[in-house]
């Protein structure tokens, strides 16, 4: 296991050199700095979000379940624009990036919890009407969205629209700096809680019997999940299949149960898929931001086999 | 509530003649016929057809869930109206359409064998596995217009919105209500249809022609809409759900109360748009998708008719 997941870290430590040192000339420098920032935000994106899906599908006792599937983003974005929508672009401009931020994490892991949790409280019994629940959440969270951004201002407007794409292009430096060190600290609270996942994996009778604390380990891995979509949403923008791309692969790789090995596994082939994806379309094909259209595409299809193979029921 | 209906629809297109950005003078006679006149009746026809277009494709799949935007019917023709877009701009309307037509129909066709081996016992994984096959084919779509730079018309397609109607630039809709109408014709078939192949051909029906002309129709009234107002989700799914919980399953019965009372729905989600923020307008698909989706969250999540559905 631990050869694998070293081979893994090689992999992307390999991936991250190529993207940074490919065809370098000119002004070095500018380049490299200009560089290693979208390196860093590919870097805590994909590794966020390769983390958040390992931890909601090990609450929800399902491979195929991610948060971006079951509305997360979508249900950032609602509770972004609803901000600026309460706050009016000019409170909202003034909040500040931490305070923001944190407020709109808060909310979201809020919301999340009351949500969720109220669908999978319950225990994991219809699948397939969760799964399709999650779906319509999410075209109702993108539809209000979408209606709030038409009764706002253009000026904020022009706010919300910047959260509102999948784009590493234009990335805000304090936001990464604040997103990057959240991330790890939602990460690193992850490894400390990883043996408590792996007792969590065994059932909830078992897992209670054994003397843990179910379902306040439900709500903190409910919470690590928000903060980190919410961190990952924030930066660039929702991306759906990414999660679950990065944990069928790492489950691939890296054959085993236990989340001290998952969870980095995950982290590392997330991030992988987003530097590669973006060094191919970027540098080798010269396409711009079709990247997040191509991971939609080809992690649907995924899903959609998942689905048709019968791993829902 | 067939009366009650049409006496909401009546009272909706005085409505929607009399509301709107433009004021009531002088031309008003003129505003009528080239604005208000022509927005209603593209209001009203689209309502209508998609509305029956839903019940035609829950009948043949045997699944309350399924319309239109979740089988990827939608997004087929999308693609196939950037297809043409690619290969011939300059093609004729009546060309493209019929692009986008089979378009749609082929990935209706797609949808029906990947859920072929399910059983019609499955009633939340067959739109699960549309709206899944759809976002799929979506995706496609906008990686095409990503790289021919036809994104904004993508945007057109996929929000639904009548502020562009005017005299001369919808009177294709009248063709989708004339599918409608024909679909009422075959209303029995489609019913016997509905029973599975091999009932339908007991009672003497060519259960594979039925299909055909049913998933045709669907298409052509799919394909109709988005190219020409854009696509406005879950209408098909929700205004057949409510009739049906009021008056029944009979097709032949229920097909007129379903026209009328998407008519009625579309008009009013219309009007509510162009009201809320006079006078800027709202586009019907995002109002339309934002009840919709309320209201098939309330279907799924009633208690008790979990498997009855």
């Amino acid at each position: 296991m631990r050869a694998r997941l070293s081979l893994l870290a090689l992999a992307l430590v390999a991936l991250a050199a190529l993207y940074l040192l490919f065809g370098l000339s000119g002004r070095i420098w500018f380049i490299l700095e200009l560089r290693s920032v979208k390196l860093a935000s590919l870097l805590v994106v994909g590794a966020g979000t390769g983390i958040a899906t390992v931890l909601f599908q090990t609450i929800s006792a399902n491979r195929i379940l991610t948060p971006g599937i079951l509305g997360f983003d979508s249900l950032f974005m609602f509770l972004q624009t609803l901000l600026v929508m309460v706050l009016g672009g000019f409170g909202y401009a003034t909040l500040g990036q931490m305070p923001k931020f944190l407020s709109e994490t808060a909310l979201m892991t809020a919301a999340a919890v009351a949500l969720f949790g109220l669908l999978l409280g319950r225990g994991p019994r219809d699948l397939a009407r969760m799964l399709l629940v999650g779906v319509v959440i999410g075209a109702l969270f993108r539809s209000a969205s979408a209606l709030m951004v038409r009764l706002m201002d253009p000026s904020e407007f022009a706010m919300v629209q910047g959260a509102m794409f999948a784009s590493f292009g234009a990335v805000n430096r304090t936001a990464l700096a604040i997103t990057a060190v959240l991330s790890a600290l939602a990460a690193l609270a992850a490894m400390r809680l990883a043996p408590q996942f792996d007792v969590m994996t065994l059932g909830r009778k078992r897992a209670v019997g054994l003397g843990l604390a179910y379902d306040r380990l439900v709500l903190m891995a409910l919470a690590l999940t928000a903060v980190l979509t919410a961190a990952a949403t924030a930066l660039v923008g929702p991306i759906a299949f990414l999660g679950l791309i990065a944990v069928t692969m790492a489950h691939a790789a890296v054959p085993a149960a236990r989340h001290a090995v998952l969870i980095p596994a995950a982290a590392i082939t997330g991030a992988s898929i987003l530097i590669a994806g973006q060094f191919l379309f970027e540098r080798l094909l010269g396409l711009q931001s079709s990247l997040a259209a191509v991971i939609e595409f080809g992690g649907g299809l995924i899903f959609l086999v998942l689905v048709l193979k019968g791993k829902v029921r | 509530m067939t009366r009650l209906s049409v006496i909401a629809l009546i009272l909706l297109v005085i409505a929607s003649m009399m509301i709107g950005a433009a004021r009531m003078e002088g031309q008003a006679l003129w505003l009528i016929w080239v604005s208000r006149l022509p927005r209603t009746a593209a209001a009203l026809l689209t309502g209508m057809s998609l509305a029956v277009a839903g019940v035609i494709l829950q009948q043949l799949v045997r699944n309350r869930f399924v319309e239109p935007a979740t089988t990827g019917a939608a997004e087929g023709a999308m693609l196939g109206l950037i297809g043409i877009t690619l290969v011939a701009p300059g093609a004729p309307l009546i060309v493209k359409m019929t692009v986008a037509a089979l378009a749609s129909l082929a990935s209706l066709w797609g949808f029906l064998l990947l859920i072929r081996r399910m059983a019609p016992r499955d009633p939340f994984l067959i739109p699960l596995t549309g709206i899944l096959w759809g976002g799929i084919l979506g995706a496609g779509a906008i990686w095409f217009a990503w790289g021919a730079d036809l994104v904004q018309y993508l945007g057109s397609w996929m929000t639904g919105d009548f502020s562009g109607v005017i005299l001369g630039r919808y009177e294709l809709l009248w063709l989708s209500g004339a599918v409608a109408l024909v679909a009422y014709g075959l209303a029995d078939a489609l019913t016997i249809a509905g029973m599975g192949r091999a009932v339908a051909t007991g009672l003497g029906l060519n259960h594979d022609r039925i299909m055909a002309l049913g998933l045709a129709a669907v298409a052509t009234v799919t394909a109709l809409v988005v190219s020409t107002v854009g696509s406005i989700p879950f209408l098909g799914l929700v205004v057949p759900a409510i009739v049906g919980r009021i008056m029944g399953e009979n097709l032949r019965r229920v097909l007129p109360t379903v026209a009328i009372l998407g008519a009625a729905v579309t008009l009013a989600a219309d009007i509510l748009g162009r009201v809320i923020r006079w006078p800027y307008e709202i586009p019907v698909g995002v109002i339309v998708g934002v009840l919709g989706a309320a209201v098939f969250l309330f279907l799924l999540l009633r208690p008790g008719h979990a498997r009855t559905a």
